[in-house]
């Protein structure tokens, strides 16, 4: 499966494990130039690019994604990790790098010269002391940008918004109505998740915290984690267990995306489309926890088997619910779509370009709504995908109808993909009980990738030579999204940021970690 | 169209849970755990070790559900001897209410003594929330959001989720509480006219469950400030938020 090719690794398998022997360390410039080399395509994104700390050395992987043939390349390099390293920034020829070399330069003290935008990403850097004496909520000592003009004013948002949502801050440049420049402050959720994966022990308690990344994305965020688990510890889950599991996540899928259907209704105040929608999410995630018991699915995903393997008489239900929302949701979409005060609230708000998207390296739904055809379902097919031939559904328009209609298009996708799985496997003959006891590969860099229901999720591990995980890695999709939502508003009145914001409907857990 | 939007009409009837104090949720639902008396210390000893969160203690048996990530691991393991049931009613104003032991199938209550006096005679009718998501995973948010919706609608007991502080009478909190919202949360409390109260939804809130223990949390505010009521879950189900609060206010 894995082959080297002028100094990088080259794997078509998702998820993946390379022992850190076979992985070439290039020189920072060499690195450089492959780098640069490869993300011309505009195919390619980067799935990772993150540092290690490994005895004395900083070991830097970076990770390409080719969307259409199909492969992932592993490059690395190293450096002493004091004093701290200064390298040359890859942001000014690739700008969706300025978000992994953010990361780096926070967690890590990496100098990035050239780095035309560095500031905190996460980290507040303020012990309770400094923040009770200073007044308001703003990163100390960051300063945002600015733009200075006649009629220009800031308007400054957050971090606790109106409604029941997650913390983040806004800061929007207007002249007038007219939003000139957005920046998105996130970093209130930071939680330690990734730091925690490396103290808490067992698999149950790991298991836990990938349910936990983003709870609106359990499923999806526990797959990419029992996915690199099992390719860690060397465990094929069977093909019923798999089937299962994309059921899950295609079940998540249709749930958020029902339920954001229903929130963009909100927040142009078409009350009809709101609630009906809001009444057929509540028929999935009831489906899901008559499942499971947990109506985000918390529970399902498990290393080596499953909990809670379908049965009979609830594969009927699943099937006869799914019938019933397939067939309301096809109707008030109908209605959603036709409608021409809908429209006119829909139709050319908050464009992104393909052109802007592929810069930004936007994922998932951000990138399909923008003409960008990005899907690992389809690109690097993971569990039951790997035998189910899925086309991922690309809208050019890049506007919020796009997504919205995005989202219509993917639920009925996602309930034929289900039904597809249903007839193939059926309820698992052999239901196995998830397996927590694992010999762990040693001195391995591990990757894994998930469609979830925003796009794609990464997570990856480096073991040492005991096969202890000294190192855990994790991206929502979020992570680069933002910034779409950030350039999306730009020169939107800002009354339209509301319905914007939802149409991405981003993770700021999933981001702040 | 207007053909289309009766169609839609008739097939979407009547969403609302009819008694949300007497609703009943399906078997399997993961609800308030029953510890058999003749559990072993062995037996006790197995669940100690699986829980991820520490929430259960051997000798005698206890099991904290304001630690609990309902994640049924410990009665995977032991079936038979602890059992997690269908009842959501699980809140309770003390975080003594919380602790369910061996041999004891008894409800989860909130206590109507006379420190809960002053909320009941001013909540009674109506209670206005403001919710603070602090490290939240947004599952908790998530459900927080469907206590008003089609479903649910608590709106019907005058209770609501406001947009400002100065609006409400108290802080719903979700999450384990994350360094970086240490100063918001604090800010948003202080705006709160009293007299308030303060409510933790969801397990990370209570205890910070999973995440006890991590270094990017600052849970200060919690030991300022002591909580009206604990809606313990992963993350709470409406049901049980909405039946805490109105056992908390007193109501019928």
């Amino acid at each position: 499966m894995n082959g080297e090719r002028d100094g990088m690794v080259v794997v078509n398998s998702n998820p993946f494990v390379v022992p850190l022997g076979d992985i070439p360390v290039l020189a920072y410039p060499l690195f450089m130039d492959k780098v640069n080399e490869m993300m011309v395509d505009e195919g390619c994104h980067c799935v990772t690019y993150h540092a290690v700390p490994m005895g004395a050395d900083l070991r830097f992987f970076c990770c390409i994604a080719s969307d259409h043939e199909h492969s992932l390349i592993l490059l690395s390099h190293e450096q002493k990790a004091s004093p701290s390293p200064v390298l040359d920034s890859l942001t000014p020829s690739i700008p969706s790098f300025h978000m992994f070399e953010r990361e780096i330069s926070e967690q890590y003290g990496v100098e990035f010269t050239g780095h035309p935008w560095m500031k905190p990403l996460r980290s507040h850097k303020r012990d309770e002391e400094q923040r009770m004496q200073d007044a308001g909520c703003g990163m100390h000592p960051y300063s945002f940008f600015s733009i200075e003009g006649e009629g220009v004013h800031e308007v400054g948002v957050g971090p606790i918004h109106a409604g029941i949502i997650e913390p983040g801050y806004f800061r929007f440049i207007c002249k007038g109505e007219k939003v000139l420049h957005l920046e998105i402050q996130l970093g209130f959720q930071h939680r330690g998740i990734e730091k925690l994966f490396l103290e808490k022990l067992t698999s149950i308690q790991r298991a836990i915290l990938a349910e936990s990344i983003a709870g609106d994305t359990a499923v999806g965020h526990s797959i990419a984690h029992v996915q690199l688990m099992e390719v860690i510890t060397g465990t094929m889950p069977s093909p019923a267990l798999q089937a299962e599991r994309v059921i899950a996540l295609e079940l998540e899928r249709i749930a958020v995306h029902i339920g954001d259907s229903a929130a963009l209704c909100t927040d142009i105040a078409y009350q009809f489309g709101q609630v009906v929608n809001e009444a057929l999410r509540t028929v999935v995630i009831n489906t899901t926890q008559l499942w499971c018991g947990n109506r985000f699915g918390k529970g399902i995903v498990r290393t080596g088997g499953c909990h809670y393997p379908l049965k009979d008489g609830f594969v009927k239900t699943l099937l006869s619910n799914l019938k019933d929302v397939e067939e309301r949701y096809g109707q008030i979409s109908q209605e959603i779509f036709t409608n021409p005060s809908v429209l006119s609230r829909f139709e050319g708000i908050g464009k992104l370009s393909a052109r802007q998207a592929g810069m930004i390296g936007a994922v998932g739904m951000a990138s399909r709504s923008s003409g960008v055809k990005r899907d690992i379902r389809w690109s690097h097919p993971f569990q039951a995908f790997n035998n189910y031939a899925y086309e991922p559904v690309t809208l050019h328009q890049g506007d919020v109808w796009a997504r919205a209609m995005l989202r219509k298009i993917e639920v009925e996708k996602s309930i034929r993909i289900i039904r597809d799985l249903l007839e193939r496997h059926g309820p698992d003959p052999a239901p196995g009980k998830p397996v927590y006891d694992h010999s762990i590969h040693t001195s391995s860099f591990a990757l894994s990738m998930a469609e979830g229901w925003r796009g794609e999720i990464m997570q990856s591990a480096v073991t040492d030579e005991k096969g202890n995980i000294i190192h855990y890695k994790v991206k929502d999709p979020s992570f680069h999204n933002w910034m779409a939502l950030a350039l999306a508003v730009r020169n939107q009145e800002i009354s339209d940021f509301p319905l914007c914001n939802k149409s991405y409907s981003l993770s700021y857990c999933g981001f702040d970690l | 169209m207007a053909l289309g939007i009766i169609s839609i009409f008739r097939r979407h009837g009547r969403q609302y849970v009819k008694d949300l104090r007497k609703a009943a949720l399906p078997e399997g639902f993961r609800g308030r755990p029953v510890i058999s008396g003749d559990i072993s210390q062995a037996e006790e000893k197995i669940a100690e070790a699986l829980c991820p969160t520490g929430a259960i203690e051997s000798g005698p048996f206890r099991l904290d559900l304001g630690k609990c990530e309902f994640c049924m691991e410990c009665s995977f393991a032991l079936p038979g001897k602890i059992r997690f049931t269908a009842d959501y009613r699980i809140a309770s104003n003390s975080r003594q209410g919380l602790i369910v032991k061996a041999g004891e199938d008894r409800p989860v209550v909130v206590e109507q003594g006379s420190a809960g006096k002053e909320i009941r005679s001013f909540f009674h009718n109506a209670l206005k929330l403001r919710q603070v998501s602090a490290g939240g995973d947004n599952s908790a948010e998530m459900e927080l959001n469907a206590c008003g919706n089609v479903n649910f609608d608590m709106g019907r007991y005058g209770i609501e989720f406001v947009a400002s502080p100065r609006h409400a009478d108290g802080l719903v909190i979700s999450g384990p509480m994350s360094g970086n919202m240490a100063e918001a949360l604090q800010i948003c409390y202080d705006a709160t006219p009293s007299p308030k109260i303060v409510i933790l939804a969801g397990t990370a809130a209570i205890s910070s469950g999973i995440f006890n223990d991590s270094a990017a949390l600052d849970r200060k505010f919690i030991e300022r400030i002591r909580p009206d009521l604990y809606v313990p879950g992963n993350p709470p189900h409406p049901l049980t938020f909405i039946n805490g609060i109105l056992d908390l206010t007193g109501r019928k």
